[in-house]
């Protein structure tokens, strides 16, 4: 039996083909090597992100994070639903307090969601992945499993938004949460404490629709990274990782600066400290290639 | 009578009571005490396009200035950072007010036309629960064609080396444009939600009679 089991919410971005299916399969040979055991709620839907907003209204949005509720309940009942996407976890989080605090609220879902013949009895305990990982693991478990520290490599961690805020990680602070930074240090790497971008937001969906805007955040986060002598930077948001990494090309070509640094996963440099090759890491699924941890993965395990 | 001016009938001279009544969180906004941390907190207000931060959004409102508010671009700026949330002293919901007012201003055809957020808005939303599943590619391809076809070629080739790169890295699937990704239950879903819209536009309604 595994350690720990939970109900996962995998998420749109995690899927196969999709913009963060390289977490997924990094999260997934974590997991293994941690024995936590996730298993899919069945048939989950979308969280509606932030910026549904405009079509989404109040109760819709609600009722399609209830929804997979009902179906975590029905499927696993009890067990607290763990999310790795940002995103998700905020959405779910958020229809989670708005429906506890709101007795209204609570019966126009069920309401609603007696139309899928759904129902809910019980709010489920909402986790972000890096909470199992702090909160029900803590650092020294992690840290026993690492049998190929990642020596000498400068990490700048960047926390994003909406893992940190409005809801954050019990006992961090907003501007400057710490666990990023002791991961990279679980890890064997060398973290940047005093990189100021970390909590800097990446234009979040703005990256698609006023691309202008988003880029000038892009811009501030990448350079401040490079300034303290960054190899990577690491991150715990799927939109975080994506529009950091993807858009460097054409913040270059806006900015006429030269960027060109790999954006990761906390889940990849797990894998490859815990010892998985560049493919259980998901390092294929880089856009800018992370050299420096191919080789890493590539290097014989000290056992 | 159209939706708007309905609402603007109803609600004269009373701004400040039709955002409390109709926006989500719009309770909230006789709560400000103009500090402006909202405005320094703010990552897009440092950029250009800002014209009303929020808690000069809040004034605004308290002054009547329904046309300005409403037709506002700011709300739609949002990158629901959260910073403005977790800063304010009076621990207004900044994010979810400047969504609400955003969303009720689409909602009644007030907000501003062009505006590329609003429209990605509701792209994003439609094309998640027509599935119950974001597709990626038809999303980004439906942001790019929204001005015309000519447009959305010139959009796509300004994007093509990101779309390759991500589709060299396995995570952009070109196949995605014949089904994708989806749920097995959509009309369940598409039941639920249609129900979720008809009970909350019966309480907006019960409120504006009330």
């Amino acid at each position: 039996m595994a350690t720990k089991e939970y109900a996962f919410y995998p998420g749109c971005s995690s899927q196969k083909g999709a913009s963060a299916s390289n977490y997924l399969t990094s999260v997934e040979a974590m997991c293994k090597t941690l024995d936590v055991k996730l298993t899919e709620i069945p048939d989950w839907n979308c969280c509606g992100a932030s910026i549904g907003y405009a079509e989404a209204g109040e109760l819709p949005r609600h009722v399609l994070n209830a929804r997979n509720f009902a179906l975590s309940e029905q499927h696993m009942p009890g067990k607290e639903i763990v999310a790795t996407c940002a995103a998700c976890w905020l959405g779910a989080r958020e229809t989670r307090e708005r429906l506890t605090h709101s007795e209204t609220l609570m019966a126009d879902t069920r309401e609603a969601l007696k139309e899928a013949g759904l129902t809910i009895n019980e709010m489920p305990n909402i986790r972000h992945m890096v909470e199992v990982l702090i909160e029900d693991l803590g650092f020294d478990e992690m840290k026993k499993h690492v049998v190929r520290p990642l020596e000498g490599v400068k990490i700048a961690g960047y926390v994003g938004c909406q893992t940190n805020r409005p809801f954050g990680v019990d006992g961090e602070s907003f501007e400057n949460p710490q666990y990023l930074d002791k991961m990279v240090e679980m890890v064997g790497a060398e973290p940047i404490p005093d990189y100021e971008q970390k909590v800097t937001c990446c234009g979040g969906a703005l990256a698609f629709s006023e691309p202008e805007k988003a880029q000038a955040q892009i811009k501030d986060i990448v350079e401040s990274a490079y300034d303290h002598g960054a190899e990577m930077i690491v991150t715990p948001c799927p939109l975080c990782q994506a529009n950091v990494e993807i858009y460097q090309g054409q913040v270059n070509k806006r900015y006429g600066t030269k960027f060109d640094i790999p954006v990761m996963y906390y889940s990849q440099l797990m894998v490859v400290a815990y010892g998985g090759d560049a493919k259980a890491a998901g390092l294929n699924g880089q856009v800018i290639k992370a050299r420096r941890l191919e080789e890493i993965a590539a290097k014989p395990v000290k056992r | 009578m159209s939706a708007n001016t309905a609402v603007a009938e109803k609600y004269r001279n009373n701004f400040l009571k039709e955002i409390e009544e109709q926006v989500e969180m719009g309770d909230w906004v006789k709560m400000c005490m103009q500090c402006g941390v909202c405005s320094g907190s703010c990552p897009t207000n440092f950029q250009s396009a800002w014209d009303h931060p929020p808690q000069e959004l809040f004034m605004m409102i308290r002054a009547g200035k329904r046309e300005e508010v409403l037709t506002s671009s700011s709300m739609w700026n949002c990158t629901s950072c959260y910073n403005c949330i977790v800063r304010c002293p009076r621990k207004i919901p900044i994010t979810h007010i400047m969504h609400g007012l955003a969303e009720y201003a689409h909602r009644i055809g007030m907000a501003p036309k062009m505006q590329a957020t609003r429209f990605f808005s509701g792209l994003f939303w439609k094309n998640a629960t027509h599935t119950g599943r974001v597709n990626e590619l038809k999303l980004s391809l439906g942001l790019y064609f929204k001005d015309g076809f000519v447009q959305g070629v010139k959009n796509g080739m300004a994007m093509q080396s990101v779309a390759l790169g991500l589709v060299k890295a396995g995570r952009l699937n070109v196949l995605e444009l014949f089904g994708g990704h989806k749920c097995k239950d959509q009309k369940g879903i598409h039941a639920m939600l249609a129900k979720a819209y008809e009970i909350e536009r019966v309480r907006k309604a019960a409120k504006m009679a009330g």
